[in-house]
């Protein structure tokens, strides 16, 4: 590990001074320590922003929830309210690392998660993320747990959050600050695909700072849950991941959320999935052949192409869970 | 199962279920839910140099100390106060062996750093015990087995502790879950599982 | 002289370090933290095959802290004198920082040692390596082989020619890691030319013996110091070149060095389950009785050295009837480290595709699994001629069955659901060695009635210092809490390896000696004593039960430890114990029957295995309580076999791309349901004076067979590698 100066915000505003200089945010730290300790990351200064106020939950008179970037994920997943309102978090969350990790790291440090891929974590592998031009050893390497779904010539790294991928399906917004004051991103716009520059993961300003995630008011009764689809039971990675949250009145689905992890280098919105699903009356057949369409676009490579059909079907059978087979 | 999620109360709010030490932090920010506030005080100067003050309690006992900025808790815990119990398996958070409990919540000491634990309180293995009184979870893991070769065990102790104060031992299945974070490749699964619903049972 | 009462050995004895283990206290390698200790780091060299060009180390060097950074550059040569007696491999093992050549991924080319960790190890992070690469060979099926290891009874050519049935299949087993939870640590420390070194070992001597040969110093000079070994599982059984690094390092430091391997090191730093590819045809009448087997194997090895596992090609010869056997093993050098041997080391790859195929030539045949094993229990060991001291197969069969409820298997693949989740049960044999080793055991007795009992030998977690106190205790007629059992130290007198489940038969009787001898004295004392209570007795019929001596069937005659020896002004009686395998007249291995039920996701691929029974005969079983957990303890390890462990190595530049614990998957308690252990009671006398045959690594061999059969008869589909992977399933 580097040696790095620390640094301990009291507040928002001292934080965002750190950040400005450079400084490196470091909240639960269980992402930024391991890789510092790879020497994947090296900050030469770490503002702990843990005083920072930014530990709450609040929830809209129509449902919506803010969930401060501080929270835990242990404390996000077992919220009342998250519970209740969007199970589909609790359980990504819960689904995510281990007890020990949850009570660390935050929800704003999750959405910050980096790759898995085992050539960025090795600093003497090409790596464009971790040394942009020096090429992507893992697109010749092995990469069966790498992106078929937003992959490009530069980078095939999967992202590696489950919450991400609930939070993306229930269009969530990122709050940011910066010294030019707060907005609001989409997490959508927020996780950047890697494209030319897959070093640049977020759509974050110089020295920004997450506040916390709006999950906004989405039509009640809404029904929602995630699947975890790996090689052990817990403590993993994702193979492929479902997040789904379906509304239905009359019969008829009216609302279809629905996003896929483990499989992008982004969290995976399935928009052509929801496309199919609105309008329609659940059904078993209704839901494989929504699945169908999960995997459009999607790239395989030399060691993963067995993800295109393990998504569709991960896609379908949580389809079936959330939305019964009436 | 997915759950119906009804609408709440209008205003309804949550306090999440924040340990002492976060609640304190959270209580002593209201107000600070949005980040717009920028109000607050100027930031304490920066400690310029790679080494950093930190005073915490371990086990009970105080230390006030100069760390590498760099040093984790479990290196602080083993290199430099002695307490060689919790255990580096994978330095990585990848393992569980180095748990401890920081503020009565089990973490990974390995990502630890150090030098942000002022005020901290830290229970490592060599804290449970009540002098010759062994811990009810150190206990059941000798009367039920749950050991072979001991390096993960300090580590699955302390988890296993954690596991109980937060209720998560209502079924074998719940414990085997909540019980993942700590790797045991002697293959004590079993019995850790049923050690942690003894000292459960006796709580 | 009578038979000493059982009262320790047999009973659910508690863990006797157990308190140390529980509260942190025990001191494993890593632990050790003498004031002035210095810390190490190694740097790994980046490629796999090649010459370093250069080696920068200014940076490093300018970091506070830093007290040396050796490499090649600046090292001493090194004498590394022979040293075949401790595991040493043929060819020649690696000389660290000799000379500029890479021999593999991670190879280490340099070292830092520091005043800390911290600074340690980001001076490492510094050292700049460059290279001429060379092109490099590190998959096990394209690469050139050596020349094979033969073996060969009857025809089998023929045989297979003209069988009703024959199969022809190809398996492959993956690398897999030992893993053990400690990484590998030494701390070592030079007093002049003494050298005392605090390891991570599975057998002291060998760290001795390898240490003294490579600085070229007396044996005696070198003290080697393991009391508590954090899981090994085979790969702390050999002295590798991190020690030599440790102690060069100390030596040119001028102070006690701490070297503790990273996670990501252990995976080329030390050796590993090699990787292999198995050819078996097999062919038999329409019975199912077996006519012939033709095995064809491929292992990986290093081009530095030769490891060849011996246990690999002994199933194929002895575990059927088998008229016909022919064996090819080829070992393939590749630009890798050396390979070693990991818990049940052979035998667990050869039941992989021997069992296998048996359960395809059962489906075949329309012949129950077990049913068509029966049909091919030999009557003796076809590879040697000689009878079976015991096998007790049938019965391992015949109770599992009943146990786990077989019967309610339908013989149909893919015939039984549960929601999502097909259901298969599966069933294969496990089968090891017997290995006993010479050895020797101190053992004193003092007058309190409490006994010292030491060996040089080690516990790496299934209970040696319980069990060997257990045997000490009937022995001596005293109490376990009465017995303190020391291991793990160089000074103490001389013990095999702590590995090849050869500890408890070896160990175990060379205490059982000692402890008689030293009981014997005592009786010998007593009944030539006019003032004892037993002068005048028969020595014969004297035994001795919770300290006191006594005439056998007149309890009231008789006197405890303390009297005899207060009276006769000894402080204390002793004796040393020894032990020296019999030739052996008769094939002695430990058997077991493993049974599986999985539930794979019929839609996603999923394996989640639902409940396992291991039944066992494995001899006479001296601690029923840890005896049971090394058998879970073998399940679990075998379900990671069956369905996760596998380190992937990119063979453009032979870098291991899984070097850690959150890629290589091992597994978690959430993947481990019902586990259930049955040992047949009885002993084997032929084997050993205490009876047993070993029970650490048969535990292991068969499980990832059971669990791959279990997974055909839950899917209909054959899956012939290892592990078993979603995507197979699909």
């Amino acid at each position: 590990m580097y040696p790095f100066t620390f640094t301990t915000a009291r507040d928002t505003r001292a934080a965002l001074e750190a950040g400005r200089n450079g400084g490196r945010y470091i909240a639960g730290g269980t992402t930024l320590v391991d890789l510092m300790r790879e020497t994947v990351e090296r900050p030469g200064t770490l503002v702990d922003i843990s005083p920072l106020p930014l530990r709450f939950v609040t929830v809209t008179a129509r449902g919506g929830v803010r969930i401060g970037a501080l929270v835990t994920m242990t404390d996000a997943a077992a919220h009342p309210a998250i519970r209740r309102l969007y199970p589909v978090v609790s359980a990504a969350l819960e689904l995510s690392a281990s007890a020990q990790l949850r009570n660390m790291a935050t929800i704003g440090g999750n959405i910050m998660q980096r790759t898995r891929c085992t050539y960025f974590r090795d600093v003497t592998a090409a790596c464009n993320k971790r040394d942009p031009g020096s090429g992507c050893a893992a697109i010749g390497g092995f990469n069966r747990t790498h992106a078929i779904l937003g992959t490009s010539d530069a980078c095939v790294a999967t992202h590696p959050s489950d919450l991400a991928v609930a939070l993306t399906a229930l269009d969530a917004k990122v709050r940011l600050a910066g010294s030019s004051g707060t907005r609001s991103v989409a997490i959508a716009d927020f996780l950047l695909l890697p494209g030319a520059t897959p070093d640049r993961e977020q759509a974050l300003r110089p020295g920004e700072l997450i506040t916390a995630v709006d999950i906004p008011a989405h039509p009640r009764p809404l029904r929602s849950g995630y699947l975890k689809v790996r090689d052990r039971q817990s403590y993993e990675f994702a193979l492929a991941a479902a997040a789904v949250a379906l509304h239905s009145s009359g019969g008829v689905i009216r609302t279809a959320k629905v996003a896929a992890g483990g499989v992008g280098t982004v969290p995976w919105r399935l928009s052509a999935v929801e496309r199919h699903l609105i309008g329609r009356r659940p059904s078993t057949r209704l839901w494989s052949s929504a699945a169908e369409l999960a995997a459009e676009g999607a790239k395989p490579l030399t060691h993963n192409r067995f993800k295109i059909e393990l998504l569709q079907r991960t896609v379908e059978r949580e389809l079936r869970i959330v939305g019964g087979t009436a | 199962m997915p759950i119906e999620s009804p609408v709440p109360a209008a205003g309804e709010e949550y306090p999440a279920g924040l340990s002492r030490r976060t609640f304190i932090a959270a209580t002593a920010a209201a107000g600070g839910a949005t980040a717009s506030g920028l109000l607050a005080e100027p930031a304490e100067a920066a400690e310029a140099a790679e080494n950093g003050r930190v005073s915490l309690t371990v086990n009970g006992a105080r230390h006030a100390t100069t760390v590498d900025n760099r040093t984790s808790l479990l290196d602080l815990l083993r290199e430099h106060l002695g307490l060689t119990g919790s255990k580096k398996g994978c330095n990585a958070g990848a393992c569980g062996a180095c748990t401890v409990l920081v503020d009565g919540r089990r973490v990974v000491s390995c990502l630890t750093l150090a030098v942000r634990l002022n005020g901290a309180d830290v229970t490592t293995v060599e804290g449970l015990a009540d002098g010759d009184l062994l811990h009810p979870l150190q206990q059941a893991f000798i009367d039920q087995d749950a050991l072979q070769c001991g390096f993960c065990t300090p580590g699955q102790i302390v988890s296993g502790v954690g596991c109980i104060r937060e209720g998560h031992t209502g079924s074998r299945e719940e414990i085997r879950e909540w019980m993942s974070g700590n790797i045991c490749r002697c293959g004590c699964y079993p019995k850790i599982v049923r050690a942690v619903e003894q000292a459960a049972g006796r709580k | 002289m009578s038979p000493q009462p059982q009262a320790a050995v047999g009973r659910p004895v508690s863990r006797v370090e157990g308190r140390l283990k529980v509260t942190g206290q025990a001191k494993y390698a890593a632990d050790q933290t003498a004031s002035g200790t210095a810390h190490a780091a190694v740097v790994d060299s980046s490629i796999a095959r090649g010459r370093i060009t250069g080696l920068d180390t200014a940076a490093a060097e300018a970091c506070p802290g830093v007290l040396r950074v050796i490499s090649h550059r600046n090292a001493p040569t090194l004498p590394y004198l022979p040293n075949r007696g401790s595991l040493n491999l043929p060819g020649e093992r690696l000389h660290v920082f000799q000379d500029d050549r890479v021999l593999f991924h991670g190879q280490p080319v340099a070292v830092v040692v520091a005043t800390t960790l911290e600074a340690a190890q980001h001076a490492a992070s510094l050292v700049h390596v460059q290279y001429t690469a060379e092109p490099s060979a590190t998959d096990l099926t394209s690469a050139p082989a050596d020349e094979p290891t033969t073996y060969a009874r009857g025809d089998a050519a023929a045989a297979l020619a003209s069988a009703a049935v024959r199969l022809d299949l190809t398996y492959r087993l993956s690398r897999m890691h030992h893993n053990p939870m400690e990484p590998h640590a030494i701390v070592t420390r030079w007093d002049g030319a003494e050298l005392t070194v605090w390891d991570k070992t599975q057998w002291v001597q060998s760290t001795r013996d390898e240490l003294a040969a490579v600085f070229g110093i007396n044996p005696a000079s070198v003290r080697v110091i393991s009391p508590y070994v954090g899981g090994a599982f085979g790969n702390a059984a050999r002295c590798w070149p991190h020690a030599t690094i440790a102690a060069l390092a100390a030596r040119e430091a001028g102070r006690p060095v701490k070297l503790v391997l990273t996670r990501r090191q252990l995976y080329f730093g030390v050796g590993y389950r090699p990787a292999y590819e198995y050819r078996l045809s097999i062919g038999s009448d329409l019975q199912g009785r077996l006519t012939a087997s033709v095995h064809d194997l491929r292992s990986e090895t290093s081009r530095y050295e030769t490891f060849a596992e011996r246990g690999v090609l002994v199933p194929g010869r002895m575990l059927y009837t088998t008229p016909n056997v022919t064996q090819s093993h080829r070992t393939v050098p590749l630009d890798v480290n050396t390979p070693t041997p990991m818990r049940g080391p052979g035998y667990s790859t050869a039941a992989f595709p021997i069992e296998s195929a048996v359960d395809e030539l059962a489906h075949e045949l329309g012949i129950d699994p077990i049913e068509l094993r029966r049909r091919n229990e030999p009557e003796n060991d076809q590879a040697s001629g000689l009878p079976f001291s015991t096998r007790r197969l049938r019965e391992c069969y015949t109770v599992g069955a009943r146990e786990f409820g077989w019967n309610r298997r339908n013989p149909k693949p893919r015939t039984t659901r549960d929601g999502d989740w097909l259901i298969g049960m599966g069933v294969a044999t496990a089968v090891y060695d017997t290995l006993r080793a010479p050895a020797q055991a101190h053992v004193r007795l003092d007058a309190r009635g409490t006994a010292v009992v030491e060996s040089a030998t080690s516990d790496m977690g299934p209970g040696t210092y319980t069990s060997m106190s257990q045997v000490a205790a009937d022995a001596l007629g005293i109490d376990v809490p009465q017995v303190t059992f020391r291991l793990g130290d160089t000074t103490l007198p001389q013990a095999p390896v702590h590995g090849g489940s050869l500890t408890m038969a070896s160990i175990g009787s060379t205490v059982q000696d000692g402890c008689d001898r030293v009981r014997q004295q005592a009786i010998a004392l007593a009944v030539g004593d006019e003032r004892s209570p037993l002068y005048g007795a028969d020595p014969a019929a004297v035994v001795v039960y919770d300290g006191r001596l006594h005439v056998k069937g007149d309890p009231a005659r008789g006197e405890t430890y303390r009297q005899l020896l207060t009276r006769n002004d000894r402080t204390h009686l002793e004796a040393t114990g020894s032990y020296t395998p019999a030739q052996s007249r008769a094939s002695m291995h430990a058997y077991g029957a493993v049974f599986a039920e999985v539930a794979v996701d019929a839609r996603l691929g999923m394996v989640r295995v639902r409940r396992m029974l291991g039944v066992y005969d494995a001899g006479r079983i001296i601690s029923p309580k840890l005896a049971d957990s090394q058998a879970i303890g073998g399940m679990v390890g075998g379900i990671g076999a069956a369905l996760m462990e596998h380190t992937v190595t990119d063979h453009r530049d032979g870098r291991i791309v899984n070097a850690n614990l959150a890629e290589y998957l091992v597994p978690v308690n959430a993947d481990v349901p019902a586990l259930k252990a049955i040992y047949l009671n009885g002993r084997d006398d032929q084997a050993d004076p205490i009876g047993v045959k070993g029970l650490g690594e048969v535990v292991l061999v068969g499980v990832a067979p059971a669990v791959a059969n279990a997974v055909f008869h839950a899917t209909g589909r054959r899956v012939r590698h290892l592990p078993i992977a979603p995507e197979d399933l699909l």
